[in-house]
């Protein structure tokens, strides 16, 4: 019994040893992480100066500003992120040489946009009509009055949701093995294909995902209670 | 000072002022009241242009203002307007409300509007109040604030939608009070209201609205006291 368990015991740092210490895989894996997170994080720049774009021209007069923000969003919110991280690899991308890490970048900020646009228009629109009002009754051009008066308030309004777009965006950006970039999944699949185990790779990688998750979850929560606080009379 | 000619607007299908004519001289207040639904909100909004009249002329200092190429924001500077829900930005101060505008266009330094905003504020006793945000303030006070915030654009009329419609009965009458004050400084005002206190105290004329018209008008001795038009009566024999 006390064999089998230090038998067990050994194996398991045997392994421990091979998938993550032998040849410096942890560092792969760091390396891959690195990537991950730096594609979550240019892409969801991207995607708030295209959302944001794209959430003004959905609120604008105009018809054509309004249908052709309709439509990007509708397709880029209805099409797979994988099968839109292929058509940008090899069909827009497909003639011309581009680093994969920046078509990986492109793609995931070109679809965040439509989400970050739908969460900024709802925030806009959940101001109070009396507000634009007051601006402009006070002199002030619309651009001032959207600046000055409605985007802060907006901003506030859109901060949690913003935030958890961005976790949903670190998961996401795990479908990039599919073009053959090496983020934390991909490295954790390359080592298990060395290795010939499963275990080990895949489950650190996934501990990993969860502790920053649950980072940026606790965080996110501390936050929605800080405004909730300045939001009481 | 803003003379109207044949206001019209509709909402869809729904006309809402049919074809107002009326003149608002320099230094007048005149008090507009009505049931709901009458077009008295509506017929102030057009004034500002917060609703754009779909016929008719509104002259303002002796320029059209539902023209094409009138810069509305260059107008609005002169016509303040005071709401019904105050419509203060949660997001800033007190101080910092009342001094936005100015300074934003460019009209007043920082140091101009805060001093200028701090002696709007001590005529109203609110100088203690200057950089709390508003959500800390009872409903007469956020008014109160709602109106220097407009009076620091030196304005040459100001616009009242129902000001004290939406505050505890005990507020009312520090808002009233501040109206009157500005009225015998001799401000030019348009009050929508249902204070007929203020309309019979205060208003130099008194307009009647029913159905999207100007039924009745005049000052208010006569208008009160010798009304005739019969849904005047009606009205008035309801809230008096």
């Amino acid at each position: 019994m006390v064999e089998a368990l230090q038998r067990g015991m050994e194996d398991f740092a045997r392994r421990f040893y091979q998938n993550l210490i032998f040849e410096d895989r942890w560092l792969y894996l760091l390396k891959g992480l690195g990537t991950t997170l730096s594609i979550a994080f240019l892409a969801i720049l991207i995607g708030t100066v295209i959302g944001f774009a794209l959430a003004l021209c959905r609120i604008s007069k105009s018809r054509i500003l309004k249908g052709i923000s309709g439509v990007y969003i509708n397709v880029l919110r209805g099409v797979p992120l994988v099968t839109q991280l292929l058509i940008i690899y090899l069909v827009v991308f497909g003639s011309v040489n581009i680093p994969k890490y920046w078509v990986a970048v492109i793609a995931f900020g070109l679809n965040s946009g439509a989400y970050v646009a739908e969460i900024m228009r709802a925030g806009i629109q959940a101001v109070d009509k009396g507000q634009t009002e007051a601006g402009r009754s006070l002199g002030l051009s619309s651009a001032q009055t959207m600046i000055s008066i409605i985007l802060p308030q907006a901003i506030k309004n859109v901060l949690p949701t913003y935030t958890s777009e961005f976790i949903v965006l670190i998961k996401e950006t795990a479908i990039v093995g599919y073009i053959a970039l090496e983020d934390l999944t991909k490295v954790a699949d390359i080592i298990r294909s060395r290795t010939w185990d499963a275990f080990f790779p895949l489950i650190t990688a996934a501990l990993v995902y969860l502790v920053i998750t649950t980072v940026l979850a606790a965080l996110l929560r501390k936050l929605e209670r800080r405004l909730a606080v300045s939001d009481r009379g | 000072m803003i003379e109207v000619k044949g206001l019209e607007k509709k909402f869809g299908d729904l006309q809402v002022l049919n074809g107002i004519d009326e003149t608002i001289e320099k230094g007048e207040k005149v008090v507009i009241i009505g049931p709901s639904g009458s077009g008295k909100s509506t017929f102030l909004r057009c004034l500002n242009l917060l609703e754009q009249p779909t016929g008719g002329e509104i002259w303002f200092e002796g320029e059209q203002i539902n023209a094409p190429k009138c810069n509305v924001n260059l107008l609005r500077r002169k016509m303040g307007m005071v709401f019904q829900h105050f419509n203060l930005f949660p997001h800033l101060t007190v101080l910092q409300n009342i001094t936005l505008a100015p300074v934003k266009l460019k009209l007043q330094t920082k140091e101009q509007a805060n001093e200028n905003g701090m002696r709007l504020l001590r005529r109203i006793g609110l100088e203690d109040k200057a950089d709390t945000y508003p959500k800390m303030l009872s409903g007469g006070q956020k008014q109160r604030i709602a109106i220097v915030r407009a009076l620091a654009m030196n304005p040459d009329v100001l616009l009242f939608d129902e000001p004290t419609s939406a505050l505890d009965p005990e507020m009312v009458g520090e808002v009233l009070e501040l109206m009157k004050e500005l009225a015998e400084d001799g401000m030019t005002m348009v009050v929508v209201t249902h204070e007929m206190g203020f309309a019979r105290e205060v208003g130099t004329r008194v307009l009647f609205m029913d159905g999207g018209n100007i039924v009745e008008q005049g000052t208010p001795g006569e208008f009160f006291a010798n009304p005739q038009n019969p849904r005047l009566k009606d009205f008035l024999s309801k809230v008096l």
